[in-house]
């Protein structure tokens, strides 16, 4: 075991420039993966932002009594796809009428009668929020005697659901794509490291080595070379966000435990690059 | 200890590298391989360490018939041996005490007895003072005797040594294969391919000559007076 973690390590020092190299490499294709990731995320946020106005309103029937309202609303809470239900009164809607429609203030200044009905705002939980659910939902809310209209922008509800389909299946076919790529890169990176010492694998069997004596320093090799990578390539995805964070937009980064992905994603491929290509040059020989 | 019976070796279909090829090798015989170029000298030597098995035939080595082995078997076949090539084959990234290491460490020796049995195998070839020089820094009858070490270190039951003096000096050449005599007068056989024709006929060893992969010439056969000479 330590024979294998000294000939790893001495692989380092003996080839640094090309242990160098294959590191940047590694870490190059990881990083594009990653901002591939980053732009998903920071994208994933906004259509966030823009999903949490998805609304359901009701309006209810002059003269609603509020005991019936209320005991509707601790129905409608019970529903699974709703996140929260707001009371809005005949007086409080007037209240913030006046206050968004400016242009209208004289006009509802001068109302001896208040023109508006009582309502309930209704939000849904994430991943309820297109749509087939809202439509749902509205269908159960029209069971409520007292509801006379409910509104919920459905063309707007639709060309979310749209957008949210191809930011899906786009980002699904790119990330894959770099993926592969980033997959390609790696495993002829240390596909090459392999070559270059094969001279010193024949040697090496030829002396009596086994297979598995042989092979593990490489795989060790191969890991380290892909979290050493995977490391640097998470180094430069959070001095990208942070350029593009203090010169552009406001963004987010990863969490710990997604930027500690990119980095065991790095070091798995790097064994398994090592361990294909190991396992193939040495069934040839 | 080494017994071909009937070994045909080809490469391909039109390549016929041994043709019909039986010899035995006792323990502690020093024997020639010669013939010329082409005449399958390599290939016999690589029937021995397991590189190549015969197209049909038998080879045994030490008790194993090599075709038999497994895979995995090889590694504790070859360190059982020791192999030297023209070209050396040392690390080039090692020093020649770690090159002499290697071949220790490879069978799992205990790191405290690789020390001295390195350091002693190195003065056997007379290279105590040059152990921290790396190949580059040593002269081509030096390397040699490097590659001697290392396939000695393990205590081999036979030296393979493949035109072990083909890319040395008149006088470099002389060393090595003096050395390789001292060797096989404490006891280990050694089997040496050669195209020298002059060291082979100063010398009373047994002489195998091969011509287009087959067996011409075995004075242990032809000759049996000369090929008797043990130590
Ligand atoms: N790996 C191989 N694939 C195909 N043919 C081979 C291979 N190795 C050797 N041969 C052929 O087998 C024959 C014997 O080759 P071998 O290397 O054993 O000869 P040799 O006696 O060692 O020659 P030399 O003195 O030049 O080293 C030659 O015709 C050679 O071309
Ligand atoms: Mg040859």
């Amino acid at each position: 075991m330590t024979l294998t973690v000294r000939e790893a390590l001495l692989a380092f020092r003996r080839a640094p420039l090309l242990s160098a190299l294959s590191i940047t490499t590694i870490a190059f294709a990881l990083f594009v993966v990653g901002l591939f990731g980053l732009v998903a995320l920071n994208l994933r946020r906004a259509l966030m932002g823009v999903e949490e106005r998805v609304e359901i309103v009701v309006y209810l029937m002059r003269g609603t009594p509020v005991e019936v309202a209320t005991m509707a609303i601790s129905d409608i809470q019970a529903f699974p796809e709703v996140a929260e239900v707001r009371y809005v009164t005949e007086d409080e809607a007037l209240e913030r009428a006046r206050r968004e429609l400016v242009e209208f203030q004289g006009l509802l200044g001068d109302l001896q009668v208040n023109p508006l009905p009582a309502s309930l705002e209704i939000s849904l939980k994430p991943g309820f929020r297109d749509t087939e659910h809202v439509r749902q939902v509205a269908e159960r809310l029209q069971g409520f005697r007292f509801a006379e209209d409910i509104r919920y922008g459905r063309d707007w509800l639709e060309k979310l659901d749209r957008l949210r389909d191809i930011a899906g299946i786009v980002g699904l076919a790119i990330g894959a794509a770099f993926a592969v790529a980033s997959i390609i890169i790696i495993g002829t990176t240390i596909r090459m490291g392999v070559l270059h010492r094969s001279r010193e694998i024949a040697i090496m069997r030829l002396v009596g080595a086994t297979d598995g004596f042989i092979r593990r320093p490489f795989l060790l090799e191969g890991a380290l070379k892909g979290a050493a990578g995977g490391a640097l390539a998470v180094a430069l995805n959070y001095a990208a966000y942070v350029t593009v964070d203090r010169l552009v937009f406001d963004s987010v980064f990863y969490e710990p435990p997604q930027a500690l992905l990119i980095v065991l994603f790095g070091t798995a491929l790097g064994f398994a690059a090592s361990a294909v290509s190991v396992r193939r040059h040495l069934k040839r020989i | 200890m080494i017994r071909f019976t009937n070994v045909f070796k080809a490469y391909s279909r039109n390549v016929l590298a041994l043709r019909d090829v039986s010899f035995h090798i006792a323990k502690g015989e020093f024997v020639f391989l010669t013939g010329h170029s082409g005449a399958g000298k390599s290939t016999a030597l690589k029937l021995i360490y397991a590189e190549e098995f015969p197209t049909s035939g038998e080879v045994r080595v030490s008790g194993y018939v090599t075709s038999q082995l497994k895979r995995s078997e090889i590694p504790r076949l070859r360190r059982r041996l020791g192999i030297v090539f023209q070209d050396f084959r040392l690390l080039e990234d090692r020093t020649a005490e770690e090159n002499v290491a290697f071949a220790l460490e490879v069978t799992g020796a205990r790191r405290s007895t690789i020390g001295p049995k390195v350091m002693r195998v190195l003065a056997q070839v007379g290279l105590a003072a040059k152990a921290l020089a790396y190949p580059r820094e040593l002269s081509g009858g030096e390397q040699q005797r490097v590659a001697i070490a290392r396939a000695l270190v393990n205590d081999p039951l036979v030296l393979l040594a493949d035109e072990p003096t083909g890319n040395l000096d008149e006088r470099a050449a002389r060393g090595v294969f003096q050395l390789l005599r001292d060797i096989n007068a404490s006891g280990t056989a050694v089997i040496m391919a050669t195209h020298n024709l002059e060291l082979v006929r100063q010398t009373p060893y047994r002489v195998i000559e091969l011509q287009e992969g087959a067996v011409v010439y075995d004075s242990a056969v032809d000759e049996p007076g000369k090929g008797a000479v043990l130590p």
